[in-house]
């Protein structure tokens, strides 16, 4: 079996590559957590393109249910049709919906299975899936058939964090928490990137980034997705890296800071600070 | 094959189970850390963790583990608090120093004597040449040097020692040390959600459908009603500072938790007693407060209203004009509780201290009493009979 490493595109810590090859290997869920913006998503993405699996996305949303997940029995449908003399009627199987999973389960070669933001459904979503994680196969009432996996689908979820995920449901999965990249590693991210990414400009960003994120009271500090937002604006608009830095070294509103700041009051405080830092260096003016 | 590390990671507090321990053991056998330790650290922290805050504690004990090293006794299981530790002044030795100091020989008699210093000291300290602490020239504590000294929650090796991954304990920020799972908060709070119909209609309402499907000679007539909504509103009183400091991140940490629980959720804090002004953001409360006929007026008497608070304080704070200790209340705290109360007809005070010792504290009694006894213990019981007279 072939191995995930870091691809040109994603930068994976060796942390990161033991995780996913055991989760891999063992046919076991692997559960991502860590900040927003940190690729929890690009990761099954990538996962997939270097494993060469087709990859199968099921987004949460807090209405969704497990079932949906399996499969629906559209009942409004069978009602219709009886309604209006459909044949299809007699044949209970034609109003079943498959969910993603069932897709998953059924699909001739192995494939990969990206469970989105798991969190955002309600408490006990996870709960109903353990079964059908653990042996990867479910019951289809409504026609009195089991669905069985043809190849264990490799399970990647993420999580944002808003809700705990219970015991029993971690206790099937392997567990990666992506940290915040370290200076090194979010050079070589941004070299991945934007590899004609001129050097002093990136260098004189992750500055200000890396000061950014230092400030206390954030609410939202920005992430890896909002500093290459932020790079390929200041790409575009072609400033020089002298911009993003005041004449004698002081905070400066960096230029183009809607990219980073996602929410007023960070904006705000942002503003006053570097307004007591101006203060402080020019006395009386 | 490493039952002891599984036993220790146990004792340490971990939620370890067989499930992830014969998992670990399979992985190994799919030889997916053969020749490196480092692997074998990522994949054991991937197969027996699985909540960031206990990435930490997991940490130190595979650093223990794997230098074969037990704990020293009379050492608690806790770190030492990150304030000791944080870095506010190095000391700078010269080479004539270092050589001067000798290291007090061998690993387990450094260890043995930091179980002991720990035992003896109960403040922090810094520099000098005995405490544990930073620094210093003490073997113990940090940013130190002693040639064979235990580092204690240094960041990164300063001397340029070579230093392991699970050393570098990148994770402590998270490790939240929640005795009581906020699960198991949020389970017993769900209670509290009282079902109501508002919104859009999404749902298919089967009875009122069969009924006017009948009434239009069998066509088919959808109906649809509004899909249930957790619609129950709470105002969360804080108290916060002063004895409440070692409570109050148990109690936002339950709250903040609650938040998604709830979809009407709205906080604010308060210094021992409610009294004419609360604040939304501890930082800024001497220039955002709220008044409180502010909050009166505001939120509808549909809120529940639960107030977090020891209530251990001078009865005299409750009781008379003045009698904060933080500023001049022109009325007594009392009454604003009143005006809460009769406000909020469905109240209720959670107190962390322990029940038991509710009635040796004349503040707390008083509280009480004005509370109409709805006052509950900060546990899951508490909770649950919290939830039990709002929900009435």
């Amino acid at each position: 079996m072939s191995e995930f490493r870091s691809t040109a595109t994603y930068i994976a810590t060796r942390d990161l590559e033991v995780a996913v090859n055991a989760a891999v290997t063992l046919q076991r869920p692997l559960l991502v957590k860590g900040e927003p913006g940190t690729g929890k998503t690009m990761l099954a993405h990538e996962v997939a393109a270097s494993l060469g699996y087709p990859l199968i996305e099921w987004h949460i949303k807090s209405t969704t249910k497990a079932q949906q997940g399996l499969y629906e029995y559209d009942a409004v449908s069978r009602l219709r049709d009886g309604q209006l003399g459909d044949p299809r009627v007699h044949d209970i199987s034609n109003y079943i919906v498959r969910g993603k999973l069932w897709d998953a389960f059924e699909a001739t070669d192995p494939v990969m299975v990206l469970i989105d933001e798991i969190d955002k459904a309600d408490i006990e979503f996870p709960n109903d899936l353990l079964l059908e994680l653990d042996r990867m196969q479910f019951f289809v009432y409504e026609t009195r058939r089991t669905v069985q996996a043809r190849h264990r689908p490799i399970v990647i979820i993420t999580s944002n964090n808003e809700k705990e995920l219970p015991d029993a449901f971690l206790r099937r999965c392997f567990f990666h928490y992506i940290r915040f990249p370290d200076r090194a590693t979010m050079e070589r991210i941004v070299q991945a990137h934007y590899p004609d990414i001129r050097r002093e400009l990136a260098r004189e960003a992750l500055n200000v980034f890396f000061r950014l994120r230092e400030l206390p009271g954030m609410k939202k500090k920005p992430a890896t997705s909002e500093l290459l937002d932020w790079l390929k604006l200041l790409m575009a608009e072609d400033l020089p890296p002298e911009a993003l830095r005041d004449k004698d070294g002081q905070v400066a509103i960096p230029p183009l800071y809607g990219a980073l700041l996602k929410n007023e009051q960070d904006v705000h405080l942002f503003e006053r600070i570097a307004f007591l830092a101006r203060q402080g260096s020019h006395p009386r003016g | 094959m490493f039952a002891a590390f599984l036993l220790s990671l146990k004792q340490a507090g971990l939620p370890v189970s067989i499930t992830e321990y014969l998992m670990l053991i399979g992985a190994m056998k799919a030889g997916l850390a053969e020749y490196s330790v480092e692997d074998f650290y990522y994949l054991s922290r991937a197969t027996l963790v699985k909540d960031e805050r206990h990435l930490d504690r997991f940490d130190r004990v595979f650093g223990a583990c794997f230098r074969g090293l037990e704990t020293a006794e009379g050492v608690s299981p806790r770190d030492l608090p990150d304030e000791w530790l944080r870095k506010l002044a190095e000391k700078l030795l010269t080479p004539e120093e270092m050589a001067e100091i000798q290291a007090l020989g061998g690993f387990e008699a450094l260890m043995q004597r930091l179980g002991e210093l720990l035992a003896e000291q109960t403040s922090r300290h810094q520099g000098g040449s005995k405490w544990i602490g930073t620094a210093g020239t003490s073997p113990f504590g940090a940013y130190g040097y002693n040639p064979e000294g235990v580092r204690i929650g240094q960041q990164e090796s300063r001397h340029r020692r070579a230093v392991k991954v699970w050393d570098r304990r990148e994770f402590r920020d998270l490790d939240g040390d929640v005795e009581l799972g906020t699960r198991n908060f949020r389970v017993a709070l769900r209670r509290l959600r009282r079902f109501a119909r508002q919104g859009a209609p999404v749902e298919l309402d089967i009875p009122d459908t069969i009924r006017s499907t009948a009434n239009n000679a069998g066509v088919l007539d959808l109906k649809l009603t509004p899909e249930r909504h957790n619609a129950v509103k709470v105002l969360l009183l804080l108290d916060i500072g002063g004895s409440m400091d070692e409570h109050v991140r148990l109690s936002q940490e339950l709250f903040s938790a609650c938040r998604s629980e709830f979809r009407h959720l709205e906080f604010f804090y308060f210094h021992n007693f409610p009294y004419e002004r609360l604040w939304k953001h501890n930082r800024r409360r001497h220039d955002e407060v709220t008044p409180t006929f502010d909050v009166l007026h505001t939120y509808g008497s549909d809120y529940r209203l639960i107030i977090v608070g020891d209530a251990a304080m001078s009865p005299y704070e409750i009781t008379m004009p003045g009698g904060s200790v933080e500023h001049w209340n022109e009325e007594p705290g009392r009454l604003w509780l009143e005006r809460l109360t009769s406000h909020f007809q469905r109240a209720a005070w959670l107190n962390p201290v322990p029940e038991r010792s509710w009635q040796f504290v004349n503040s707390t009694t008083i509280t009480r009493q004005l509370m109409g006894d709805r006052m509950f213990p900060l546990t899951l019981a508490g909770i649950d009979s919290m939830t039990r007279e709002l929900g009435r």
